[in-house]
């Protein structure tokens, strides 16, 4: 495997001579002050440069607020221009909802001053962050140009904050990832989840705990928001419509899994298995579920195969 | 029919039909067939596996060639693998379907070639993309410190047929598959397995390491009612495991998800 310094460091210093493929973003205006830049809603590939995560944008007296950094460096940079455009005034705040690199592979473009993130993403960004990301540069090749993960400097804690005279409550959570962070912002009501919430999309499980997920969903039903910005997927208008779905993709997702076990059935089968009828709006529902299979299927075989040797 | 050296002639080409056009596999099937074996791609041979590479250490491959009657071997390969046969399946009695998880190095055709009757050779295969270097990366237990508590601990488990069909058999062995491509870790790897029936050969494999590490393997052998299954494996270190699978409930009926 080739270390990611050295991949960092190829991309970074090989004199190029085209220029790196420039992401074009488009806010949409969620409520007063608040926009979101959709992403893709596809897996991260060339063709969208890994900009599948949905970002807000919240203005305050004191510069925007990111909710996210991209995927890249140079997805962040166009995510922090637009942000002053749409504000007049600088970046004044990044959080990070949690570390899986369509999310926060853009750090790199903020001052670290800046960039706040929980506890044990700030510990994920300090340790093996690169496990994650050789796939990525494989997949993103130019996209991921002068990409680097400086560490947060700043804590995002549990609680409320008020930047720049707005306030923000912060809920630390985990369950889609090891650490999940939503921000509730309570001028407009309007909740932003990270991937703690899919809307119209089928939820991603790669590092998730489906119980503490579970708690996490139930916890974000009862903040008596008016409306909801999701990881992947549109603006859920009302409270509760995309935390319903999710939560029915996971309740069915476990049992499922264990059934297709039970019955004798191969991983491809699985993951071939029929999808109800309720989910056909989720798009890349097939896909997820496959990858769900993948992550679940060893753990399954360790717990429900009967150990026969000594 | 095509004889694969001969159709390999220059060594940079695709073969002649092959609808993965890659310009490997001439050199790959010297690698991975007998000498002289004449190929032919048949879409009788279904290999099915997911959409994309979550794992690439532990890439789900089944291969279901029950359509194609005497089938003798089926072998599952991957042309781009610095390993690229994987494991070679002798159904005695058993159908001519395996399911097992390998590692993928990069993108690369996954491949089965079925051994029929007459000796040719069937091939059937699609691309998958490999995020990473599924090859070249420690397994994951090593990292974890465990292997050799649990070297060649047996999982199984054993689906009796409802309905005079065949069987199903899961088997999870824990093995590192060490592919002596990663540090300084030599190569060591889960080499044969057999399972027999009262004293009746089921099935045999032969796999590489280019198997996915803690080999899990699903076959559907031949049983008579009530029977067991005995599976002895072997690794490269000349370590032996014998178990026993008895048969507990039945294939359901209903295969449909909840
Ligand atoms: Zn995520």
């Amino acid at each position: 495997m080739i270390a990611r310094r050295q991949l960092l460091g190829a991309l970074a210093g090989a004199p190029l001579l085209a220029a790196a493929p420039a992401y074009r973003l488009q806010a949409e205006p969620v409520a007063a002050g608040l926009w979101v830049v959709r992403g893709a809603d596809a897996p991260i590939a060339m063709a969208n440069g890994g900009a599948i995560a949905n970002i807000s944008i919240i203005a305050t007296d004191a510069g925007p607020v990111l909710i996210d950094a991209g995927a890249s460096f140079a997805h962040g940079q166009a995510l922090a221009a637009l942000a002053r455009r749409l504000t007049g005034k600088p970046v004044a705040r990044v959080y990070l909802t949690h570390l899986h690199p369509d999310h926060s592979f853009g750090i790199g473009a903020f001052a670290p001053g800046i960039v706040a993130a929980t506890p044990p993403v700030a510990a994920q960004v300090a340790g093996d962050a690169a496990g994650f990301s050789t796939g990525l540069y494989r997949l993103l090749g130019d996209w991921m140009r002068g990409t680097e993960l400086p560490a947060p400097a700043l804590v995002a804690g549990d609680g409320p904050v008020v930047i720049g005279g707005r306030r923000l409550r912060l809920l630390a959570l985990s369950g889609h990832s090891p650490a999940d962070l939503a921000v509730l912002d309570e001028a407009s009501g309007t909740l932003i989840t990270g991937d703690l919430v899919f809307h119209n999309r089928a939820p991603a499980t790669p590092h998730a705990d489906l119980p503490a997920w579970r708690r996490a969903l139930d916890l974000l039903a009862g903040l008596g928001h008016q409306r909801l910005v999701p990881g992947h997927g549109p603006v859920d208008a009302t409270p509760g419509t995309a935390i319903a779905q999710t939560r029915a993709w996971l309740d069915w997702l476990e049992p499922a899994l264990k059934a297709a076990m039970e019955a004798g059935l191969t991983m491809v089968e699985a993951g071939d298995m029929p999808i109800p009828q309720r989910f056909a709006g989720l798009a890349v529902a097939r896909l997820e579920l496959q990858r769900s299979v993948s992550h679940y299927w060893p753990a399954l075989e360790a717990a429900r195969l009967p150990r026969v040797s000594d | 029919m095509l004889a694969a050296r001969a159709a390999a002639g220059p060594l940079d080409g695709p073969l002649p039909g092959d609808p993965l056009n890659s310009p490997n596999l001439p050199v790959v099937l010297q690698l991975v067939l007998p000498e002289g074996a004449r190929v032919r791609f048949d879409d009788r041979v279904k290999v099915s596996f997911p959409a994309i590479a979550e794992n690439q250490r532990q890439f789900p491959v089944q291969v279901d060639a029950r359509a194609v009657p005497g089938v003798r071997r089926i072998i599952i390969f991957a042309d781009l693998n610095p390993i690229q046969k994987a494991v070679e399946f002798t159904p005695h009695a058993a159908e001519a379907f395996i399911a097992i998880r390998i590692k993928l190095d990069q993108r690369t055709p996954v491949r089965a070639a079925v051994e029929v009757a007459d000796g040719s050779w069937l091939l059937a295969g699609g691309w998958i993309d490999a995020a990473g270097g599924g090859c070249s990366a420690p397994p994951v237990s090593r990292v974890k410190g465990d292997w050799s508590q649990a070297l060649m601990q047996v999982r199984g488990r054993l689906w009796p047929s409802g309905d005079g069909g065949p069987a199903r058999l899961a088997l999870a062995l824990r093995h590192p598959m060490d592919t002596g491509f990663v540090d300084n870790i030599p190569s060591y790897w889960l080499e044969t397995l057999a399972v027999t029936a009262g004293g009746r050969r089921l099935a045999e494999l032969a796999l590489n390491a280019s198997v996915a590490e803690d080999p899990s393997i699903m076959l559907m052998p031949h049983l008579r009612e009530g029977e067991s299954v005995a599976v002895a494996a072997r690794d490269s270190g000349g370590l032996d495991v014998a178990v026993r699978v008895a048969g507990q409930s039945p294939i359901p009926p209903s295969r449909e998800a909840p």
